[in-house]
Protein backbone atom coordinates (compact mmCIF):
# COMPACT_ATOMS: atom_id res chain seq x y z
CA UNK A 1 0.00 0.00 0.00
CA UNK A 2 1.38 3.43 -1.16
CA UNK A 3 1.77 6.01 1.54
CA UNK A 4 -0.66 8.97 1.32
CA UNK A 5 2.24 11.25 2.69
CA UNK A 6 4.18 10.98 -0.18
CA UNK A 7 4.60 12.77 -3.76
CA UNK A 8 3.23 9.69 -5.55
CA UNK A 9 0.54 9.42 -2.66
CA UNK A 10 -1.03 12.93 -3.31
CA UNK A 11 -0.72 12.86 -7.13
CA UNK A 12 -2.88 9.48 -7.01
CA UNK A 13 -5.34 11.50 -4.78
CA UNK A 14 -5.67 14.48 -6.81
CA UNK A 15 -5.71 12.13 -9.89
CA UNK A 16 -9.05 10.26 -8.17
CA UNK A 17 -10.18 14.05 -7.41
CA UNK A 18 -9.92 14.69 -11.04
CA UNK A 19 -11.69 11.58 -12.51
CA UNK A 20 -15.16 12.52 -9.65
CA UNK A 21 -14.97 15.44 -11.37
CA UNK A 22 -15.01 14.42 -14.83
CA UNK A 23 -17.34 12.19 -13.70
CA UNK A 24 -20.16 14.04 -12.12
CA UNK A 25 -19.52 16.81 -14.96
CA UNK A 26 -20.97 14.52 -17.28
CA UNK A 27 -23.90 13.15 -15.26
CA UNK A 28 -25.02 17.32 -14.96
CA UNK A 29 -24.04 17.67 -18.45
CA UNK A 30 -26.74 14.58 -19.88
CA UNK A 31 -29.47 14.96 -16.63
CA UNK A 32 -29.83 18.40 -15.52
CA UNK A 33 -33.60 20.15 -17.17
CA UNK A 34 -32.17 23.83 -17.39
CA UNK A 35 -29.69 24.35 -20.30
CA UNK A 36 -26.91 26.81 -18.77
CA UNK A 37 -26.23 24.50 -16.26
CA UNK A 38 -25.95 21.44 -18.63
CA UNK A 39 -23.19 23.56 -20.33
CA UNK A 40 -21.89 24.19 -16.62
CA UNK A 41 -21.65 20.57 -16.25
CA UNK A 42 -19.66 20.03 -19.83
CA UNK A 43 -17.51 22.47 -18.86
CA UNK A 44 -16.78 20.95 -15.44
CA UNK A 45 -16.30 17.39 -17.40
CA UNK A 46 -13.82 18.78 -19.65
CA UNK A 47 -11.53 20.57 -17.06
CA UNK A 48 -11.58 17.43 -15.42
CA UNK A 49 -10.32 15.60 -18.81
CA UNK A 50 -7.47 18.45 -18.96
CA UNK A 51 -6.37 17.41 -15.86
CA UNK A 52 -6.44 13.49 -16.82
CA UNK A 53 -4.53 14.89 -20.15
CA UNK A 54 -2.20 16.30 -17.41
CA UNK A 55 -1.73 13.20 -15.93
CA UNK A 56 -0.91 11.32 -19.45
CA UNK A 57 2.57 13.82 -19.88
CA UNK A 58 1.05 15.94 -21.99
CA UNK A 59 0.40 19.42 -20.03
CA UNK A 60 0.38 21.05 -23.36
CA UNK A 61 -2.55 19.02 -24.78
CA UNK A 62 -4.20 20.04 -20.80
CA UNK A 63 -3.65 23.38 -21.86
CA UNK A 64 -5.09 23.06 -25.59
CA UNK A 65 -8.43 21.52 -24.13
CA UNK A 66 -8.49 24.75 -21.42
CA UNK A 67 -8.47 27.13 -24.17
CA UNK A 68 -10.30 25.37 -26.92
CA UNK A 69 -13.23 23.53 -25.32
CA UNK A 70 -13.96 25.32 -22.05
CA UNK A 71 -12.43 29.12 -23.51
CA UNK A 72 -14.09 28.45 -27.12
CA UNK A 73 -16.89 25.76 -27.79
CA UNK A 74 -18.62 26.19 -23.89
CA UNK A 75 -18.60 30.17 -24.44
CA UNK A 76 -19.88 29.90 -28.05
CA UNK A 77 -22.63 27.41 -26.85
CA UNK A 78 -23.89 29.90 -23.67
CA UNK A 79 -24.02 32.49 -26.68
CA UNK A 80 -26.61 29.89 -28.62
CA UNK A 81 -28.58 29.57 -25.50
CA UNK A 82 -28.84 33.02 -24.84
CA UNK A 83 -30.15 33.67 -28.81
CA UNK A 84 -32.52 30.57 -28.94
CA UNK A 85 -33.20 29.42 -25.88
CA UNK A 86 -37.01 29.91 -25.29
CA UNK A 87 -37.05 29.21 -21.57
CA UNK A 88 -36.54 26.01 -19.49
CA UNK A 89 -38.00 22.75 -20.64
CA UNK A 90 -41.00 21.05 -18.71
CA UNK A 91 -38.64 17.78 -18.71
CA UNK A 92 -35.07 16.50 -19.82
CA UNK A 93 -36.53 13.70 -21.77
CA UNK A 94 -38.62 13.10 -24.98
CA UNK A 95 -42.14 12.08 -25.17
CA UNK A 96 -42.15 8.84 -24.88
CA UNK A 97 -42.62 7.02 -21.39
CA UNK A 98 -40.19 4.29 -23.02
CA UNK A 99 -37.10 6.65 -24.21
CA UNK A 100 -35.37 7.41 -21.20
CA UNK A 101 -34.96 3.59 -19.99
CA UNK A 102 -33.98 3.02 -23.26
CA UNK A 103 -31.62 5.04 -24.19
CA UNK A 104 -30.20 4.65 -20.73
CA UNK A 105 -29.75 0.86 -21.50
CA UNK A 106 -28.39 1.58 -24.55
CA UNK A 107 -25.64 4.06 -22.87
CA UNK A 108 -24.77 1.48 -20.19
CA UNK A 109 -24.57 -1.59 -22.54
CA UNK A 110 -22.18 0.73 -24.89
CA UNK A 111 -19.92 1.66 -21.75
CA UNK A 112 -20.01 -1.95 -20.22
CA UNK A 113 -19.02 -3.71 -23.66
CA UNK A 114 -16.06 -1.15 -24.04
CA UNK A 115 -15.02 -1.07 -20.22
CA UNK A 116 -14.92 -4.55 -20.75
CA UNK A 117 -13.06 -4.75 -23.64
CA UNK A 118 -10.61 -2.26 -22.53
CA UNK A 119 -9.87 -4.52 -19.25
CA UNK A 120 -9.83 -7.67 -20.73
CA UNK A 121 -7.78 -6.95 -23.41
CA UNK A 122 -4.39 -8.46 -23.38
CA UNK A 123 -2.61 -4.85 -24.54
CA UNK A 124 1.14 -5.45 -25.81
CA UNK A 125 3.74 -4.40 -24.31
CA UNK A 126 4.83 -0.68 -24.49
CA UNK A 127 7.77 -0.48 -27.12
CA UNK A 128 10.68 1.73 -27.04
CA UNK A 129 9.98 5.49 -27.78
CA UNK A 130 11.06 7.25 -30.81
CA UNK A 131 10.99 10.88 -28.86
CA UNK A 132 9.73 11.68 -25.74
CA UNK A 133 6.78 13.77 -26.53
CA UNK A 134 7.22 17.08 -25.39
CA UNK A 135 6.08 20.27 -27.55
CA UNK A 136 9.17 20.19 -29.53
CA UNK A 137 8.45 16.91 -30.74
CA UNK A 138 4.71 17.88 -31.13
CA UNK A 139 5.70 20.45 -33.18
CA UNK A 140 8.35 18.66 -35.42
CA UNK A 141 5.70 15.97 -36.11
CA UNK A 142 3.11 18.77 -36.92
CA UNK A 143 5.56 19.96 -39.74
CA UNK A 144 6.89 17.24 -41.18
CA UNK A 145 4.53 13.81 -41.09
CA UNK A 146 1.49 15.66 -40.57
CA UNK A 147 2.03 18.55 -42.43
CA UNK A 148 -0.54 17.69 -45.47
CA UNK A 149 -3.35 16.95 -42.15
CA UNK A 150 -2.34 20.40 -40.65
CA UNK A 151 -3.00 21.89 -43.83
CA UNK A 152 -6.00 20.54 -44.38
CA UNK A 153 -7.63 21.06 -41.19
CA UNK A 154 -6.79 24.74 -41.84
CA UNK A 155 -9.16 24.43 -44.92
CA UNK A 156 -11.66 22.62 -42.47
CA UNK A 157 -11.89 25.43 -40.14
CA UNK A 158 -11.74 28.17 -42.80
CA UNK A 159 -15.10 26.50 -44.37
CA UNK A 160 -17.11 26.17 -41.10
CA UNK A 161 -16.27 29.58 -39.87
CA UNK A 162 -17.75 30.95 -43.68
CA UNK A 163 -20.70 28.22 -43.54
CA UNK A 164 -21.65 29.53 -40.03
CA UNK A 165 -21.46 33.12 -41.35
CA UNK A 166 -23.81 31.82 -43.94
CA UNK A 167 -26.14 29.86 -42.16
CA UNK A 168 -26.47 32.06 -39.40
CA UNK A 169 -26.55 35.49 -41.56
CA UNK A 170 -29.45 34.05 -44.12
CA UNK A 171 -32.86 35.48 -42.89
CA UNK A 172 -32.01 38.52 -41.20
CA UNK A 173 -33.21 40.88 -43.38
CA UNK A 174 -36.44 39.35 -42.83
CA UNK A 175 -38.82 42.13 -41.38
CA UNK B 1 -1.97 -2.66 -6.75
CA UNK B 2 -3.11 0.53 -5.01
CA UNK B 3 -6.00 2.76 -5.38
CA UNK B 4 -3.96 6.01 -5.17
CA UNK B 5 -1.14 4.51 -8.37
CA UNK B 6 -4.30 4.42 -10.73
CA UNK B 7 -3.14 6.79 -12.64
CA UNK B 8 -0.22 5.13 -14.53
CA UNK B 9 -2.26 1.97 -15.54
CA UNK B 10 -3.79 2.20 -19.48
CA UNK B 11 -6.84 0.34 -18.22
CA UNK B 12 -7.69 3.11 -15.95
CA UNK B 13 -8.43 5.82 -19.04
CA UNK B 14 -10.11 3.36 -21.04
CA UNK B 15 -12.65 3.12 -18.25
CA UNK B 16 -13.34 6.50 -17.63
CA UNK B 17 -13.45 6.88 -21.38
CA UNK B 18 -16.26 3.81 -22.33
CA UNK B 19 -17.87 5.87 -19.19
CA UNK B 20 -18.33 8.98 -21.06
CA UNK B 21 -18.73 7.60 -23.89
CA UNK B 22 -21.74 5.73 -22.60
CA UNK B 23 -23.03 9.24 -20.99
CA UNK B 24 -22.78 10.74 -24.28
CA UNK B 25 -24.55 8.45 -25.86
CA UNK B 26 -27.10 8.32 -23.40
CA UNK B 27 -27.74 12.07 -23.08
CA UNK B 28 -27.82 12.23 -27.09
CA UNK B 29 -30.77 9.63 -27.41
CA UNK B 30 -32.35 11.12 -24.61
CA UNK B 31 -32.42 14.62 -24.66
CA UNK B 32 -34.70 16.92 -26.51
CA UNK B 33 -33.05 19.89 -26.97
CA UNK B 34 -30.95 20.31 -30.17
CA UNK B 35 -28.28 22.24 -27.92
CA UNK B 36 -28.48 19.45 -25.31
CA UNK B 37 -27.76 16.81 -28.35
CA UNK B 38 -24.78 19.14 -28.97
CA UNK B 39 -23.44 18.86 -25.43
CA UNK B 40 -23.82 15.16 -25.47
CA UNK B 41 -21.86 15.14 -28.68
CA UNK B 42 -18.87 16.93 -27.22
CA UNK B 43 -18.60 14.28 -24.37
CA UNK B 44 -18.60 11.41 -27.51
CA UNK B 45 -15.33 13.91 -28.49
CA UNK B 46 -13.34 14.11 -25.39
CA UNK B 47 -13.82 10.15 -24.80
CA UNK B 48 -12.35 9.64 -28.23
CA UNK B 49 -10.23 12.03 -27.27
CA UNK B 50 -8.57 11.14 -23.89
CA UNK B 51 -8.37 6.98 -25.62
CA UNK B 52 -6.46 8.26 -28.19
CA UNK B 53 -4.50 10.65 -25.57
CA UNK B 54 -3.91 6.47 -23.85
CA UNK B 55 -3.18 4.75 -26.68
CA UNK B 56 -0.37 7.37 -27.09
CA UNK B 57 0.94 7.50 -23.81
CA UNK B 58 1.32 3.62 -23.02
CA UNK B 59 1.31 1.91 -26.26
CA UNK B 60 2.36 4.17 -28.84
CA UNK B 61 6.31 4.06 -30.17
CA UNK B 62 6.22 7.89 -31.19
CA UNK B 63 4.26 9.73 -28.21
CA UNK B 64 3.57 12.20 -30.48
CA UNK B 65 1.11 10.88 -32.73
CA UNK B 66 -2.02 10.89 -29.79
CA UNK B 67 -1.18 14.34 -29.24
CA UNK B 68 -1.42 15.24 -32.26
CA UNK B 69 -4.34 13.14 -32.91
CA UNK B 70 -6.28 14.76 -30.24
CA UNK B 71 -5.23 18.14 -31.41
CA UNK B 72 -7.43 17.51 -34.65
CA UNK B 73 -10.23 16.09 -32.64
CA UNK B 74 -10.20 19.70 -31.30
CA UNK B 75 -10.55 21.46 -34.22
CA UNK B 76 -13.11 19.24 -35.87
CA UNK B 77 -15.04 19.50 -32.60
CA UNK B 78 -15.04 23.23 -32.67
CA UNK B 79 -15.75 23.28 -36.53
CA UNK B 80 -18.66 21.18 -35.24
CA UNK B 81 -19.69 22.59 -32.70
CA UNK B 82 -19.89 26.62 -34.69
CA UNK B 83 -21.75 25.13 -37.72
CA UNK B 84 -24.34 22.99 -35.21
CA UNK B 85 -25.14 26.20 -33.45
CA UNK B 86 -25.25 28.38 -36.37
CA UNK B 87 -27.88 25.47 -37.86
CA UNK B 88 -29.78 25.83 -34.45
CA UNK B 89 -29.93 29.46 -34.36
CA UNK B 90 -31.43 28.88 -38.28
CA UNK B 91 -33.77 26.58 -36.95
CA UNK B 92 -34.77 28.48 -34.20
CA UNK B 93 -35.51 32.11 -36.05
CA UNK B 94 -37.75 29.66 -38.68
CA UNK B 95 -39.60 27.70 -35.79
CA UNK B 96 -39.05 29.85 -32.46
CA UNK B 97 -37.90 26.19 -30.84
CA UNK B 98 -35.18 24.18 -30.13
CA UNK B 99 -37.05 21.25 -29.10
CA UNK B 100 -36.66 18.03 -31.67
CA UNK B 101 -40.45 17.62 -31.19
CA UNK B 102 -41.28 21.41 -32.59
CA UNK B 103 -39.33 21.15 -35.42
CA UNK B 104 -40.56 17.22 -36.86
CA UNK B 105 -41.65 18.31 -40.32
CA UNK B 106 -37.43 19.27 -41.37
CA UNK B 107 -37.62 14.45 -40.81
CA UNK B 108 -37.36 13.02 -44.16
Amino acid sequence: MMSLFTAEGLGGLVFLFVVAVTVTGGVIATNSVRLPRAVSGLAMCLIGVAGLFYYLNSPFLAAMEMLIYVGAVCVTIVFAIMLADSGAEAKVGRQSAVSAPLSFGVGALLAWGLGLLGITTMWPASPVKVNDGSVTAIGKSLLTTYSMVFELISVVLLMAIIGALVLARAGRDKP
Amino acid sequence: MSILGLSNYLETYLLIGALLFGMGVYGLLHRRTLIGMLISSELILSAAALNFMAFGRFLAPDPTTGQIFTLFIMGIAAAEAAIALSIIIAVYRNYKSIDTEDVIDLQG
